[in-house]
């Protein structure tokens, strides 16, 4: 299969001020991340994964270097097409789920699909989809609060992929929760990356996500300090 | 429309903080609507009262004549004009003599102002039909003439229905007189200067007290009256001048209000204020979250500043739906002015009928709308300032 590019880290640096001086989060960076890719990036706390999601997300901007997301540098994006790409490309997975409290089940998976001014049949259905796909269509009526972790984060997922994203930017998506719910969702993830082509990036340091990923880039300080392909089993 | 939609979701999932922002805003709304209803029924009835018994629908006034200066009153009354005379008769206008006197009530004397009317008129309000037994004149031999007050007067010189007083005033020489009075009836009015410290016989019998034959020191006007030339030694006083003062006081009374108004208003501002910047702090992680999903930062503060101003909406909702019955239910049976406020000066009935027009609901509506759209918006734009990765993290600033 032809190999399409999705994004290309350039020469990447992210400094942040602390006190008086400065914090090298990110030194130096350079990646290419194809489309479809079911990517991890791995290291321990503290070593950028985060900070790295961010900027491929446009929620935060490089010091110097670039990062290329779909043909759009996100160094020179102004604030609103970067809203704009997020809204049409990414779907964002976060540790602690980030759902919105007052809102049911389905409203918060629906969130996304308002902001692309999607019709309400158009909406239903495909937040019904989504929800089936993560497995929770019988707690649509449920608010955040009265759902267990697991079922949280699968509300996350289903946000993240109701508007079928060409990226899906997971910060340690399984953090809390048990083994059992990680391969559920891991599993869950696999399969929509197989039908729909959408691109995963992870960030994680959880062993039971690293086993699931196809290709592993380990942060440390800042710098890649290894980037391999594996084979995972059944493939 | 998104924000609106959004914007309402919010609010009915916060519950609680919701509902006491609006009911502080309603109950601001419901009271200054209230308030000014009483003193928009209050200024109609007044105006209604002074027109009536006073005012009329102009006056014409001798050209010496000046309310506010009683020492030039005894020069202010003239010859009856023609044209005046005939529309008396016609009963378009009415005539009135005034002239300063003293009553002595218990022994205690009492300046007022004595005015002569006709008893046939029907151009005031006053009830002069009373005097009607006086209409030849002053009878020669008689001790009492009659005389009407109205109910303040009495209640001031403790004078009630058939009790004789003695009063005394000056004829054109300007030599003092007395007499007896007998009152005959006690008339109710609102209007404080066609009431307090004034008595009323007929005109024909002051003329004759005062040696003043067929003169008068004004005439109130009917709206039959056309105005034609002008007549000479009288000056047209228009309604509008003679409603001034009136209006004035209505003005300051409104003004009055206001300020509690303004602070009640700033109460319920403080908070939505409050509110809208706490929300902003409490939901830094859902507004990290908006931007994240795609919301740019100004869809995001025009949410938040519709969230503030929804709660003026539902407001104004409640008050539309519960206070609409309340309001006309009061503008029904009327707002019963505490005791004491009498004395203000200004024609004030024992029940006001309060008005609720609806400019003044929708204009009020309309400013409590305004005034927290803009103190949402100020701390809704501090939205925009924030790092979406801090506010994703929830991190406190
Ligand atoms: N806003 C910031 N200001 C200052 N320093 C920051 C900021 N954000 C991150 N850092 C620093 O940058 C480094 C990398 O942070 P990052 O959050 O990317 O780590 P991470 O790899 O995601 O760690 P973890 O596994 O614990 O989530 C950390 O040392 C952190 O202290
Ligand atoms: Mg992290």
């Amino acid at each position: 299969m032809e190999q399409s590019t999705l994004i290309t880290i350039d020469n990447l640096v992210k400094r942040f001020p602390v006190g008086k001086g400065e914090f090298t989060a990110l030194n130096g960076i350079n990646l290419t991340i194809n489309l479809g890719e079911f990517t991890g990036i791995v290291g321990p706390s503290g070593s950028g994964k985060t900070t790295l999601l961010n900027i491929i997300g446009s929620l935060d901007n490089a010091t110097e270097g670039d990062a290329v997301v779909m043909g759009e540098s996100t160094s020179n994006l102004s604030l609103k097409s970067a809203a704009k790409l997020r809204r049409k490309h990414l779907g964002f997975i976060f540790q602690t789920y980030n759902l919105l409290p007052v809102y049911t089940v389905f409203e918060n998976v629906e969130f996304p699909l308002l902001l692309l001014n999607m019709s309400g049949s158009e909406r239903k259905k495909a937040v019904m989809d989504a929800l089936e796909w993560v497995g929770i269509t019988d707690k649509v009526k449920s608010r955040p609060a009265q759902l267990s972790g697991g079922e949280c984060q699968r509300v996350a997922i289903a946000r993240a992929m109701v508007k079928k994203p060409v990226i899906v930017l997971a910060d340690e998506p399984t953090a809390n929760l048990d083994a059992a719910n990680s391969h559920n969702i891991l599993k869950m993830m696999v399969k929509l990356n197989q039908e729909l082509k959408t691109t995963f990036i992870f960030a994680t340091h959880d062993d039971k996500v690293i086993k699931y990923l196809k290709r592993k880039i380990s942060l440390e300080d800042g710098k890649v300090v290894k980037d391999e392909f594996t084979k995972v089993k059944g493939e | 429309m998104l924000a609106i939609k959004l914007a309402y979701r919010n609010l009915v999932g916060a519950g609680l903080r919701t509902w006491l922002n609006v009911i502080v805003l309603a109950f601001v709304l419901f009271m200054i609507i209230w308030h000014y209803g009483i003193l928009d029924g209050w200024n109609e009835q007044a105006n209604r009262d002074m027109q009536a018994w006073e005012v009329g629908n102009g006056q014409y006034w001798q050209e010496n004549y000046d309310p506010y200066d009683f020492f030039t009153l005894e020069d202010s009354h003239a010859k009856i004009p023609e044209v005046l005379q005939k529309a008396s008769s016609d009963g378009i206008v009415t005539p009135i003599l005034i002239s300063q006197a003293s009553v002595y009530p218990d022994g205690r004397i009492q300046s007022m102002l004595l005015k002569g009317i006709d008893p046939e008129q029907k151009v005031i309000a006053i009830p002069g039909a009373e005097l009607n037994i006086e209409s030849e004149a002053m009878p020669a031999g008689r001790q009492e003439i009659s005389a009407i007050i109205g109910k303040r007067m009495a209640k001031n010189c403790k004078l009630k229905e058939g009790d004789i007083t003695t009063i005394r005033w000056r004829d054109v020489n300007g030599t003092f007189d007395a007499l007896e009075v007998k009152i005959v009836a006690i008339f109710d009015c609102n209007v404080p200067s066609i009431d307090g410290g004034q008595m009323y016989i007929n005109i024909n019998t002051l003329q004759e007290m005062m040696q003043a034959p067929n003169e008068a020191t004004l005439f109130v006007i009917d709206e039959d009256y056309e105005m034609s030339e002008d007549i000479s030694g009288w000056v047209y006083k228009e309604f509008d001048f003679l409603m001034t003062e009136m209006n004035e006081m209505m003005k300051m009374k409104k003004v009055g209000g206001s300020v509690l108004y303004f602070i009640l208003m700033l109460l319920a501002m403080l908070a939505i204020f409050d509110t809208q910047v706490l929300s902003i702090f409490r939901r830094q992680k859902e507004i990290g979250t908006y931007i994240a999903m795609g919301m740019t930062r100004r869809q995001v503060v025009s949410l938040f500043t519709v969230e503030g101003a929804m709660h003026a909406i539902l407001a104004v909702a409640v008050v539309s739906t519960l206070g609409t019955g309340f309001l006309l239910w009061l503008q029904s049976i009327g707002f019963t002015m505490p005791a004491g406020t009498d004395d203000m000066g200004i024609a004030i009935a024992e029940t006001i009928y309060p008005v609720y027009g609806a400019g003044l609901i929708i204009g009020t509506s309309l400013l409590v709308f305004v005034i927290t759209l803009i103190v949402s918006y100020l701390p809704a734009r501090k939205i925009s300032k924030m790092k979406p990765t801090d506010a994703i993290k929830g991190k406190i600033q």
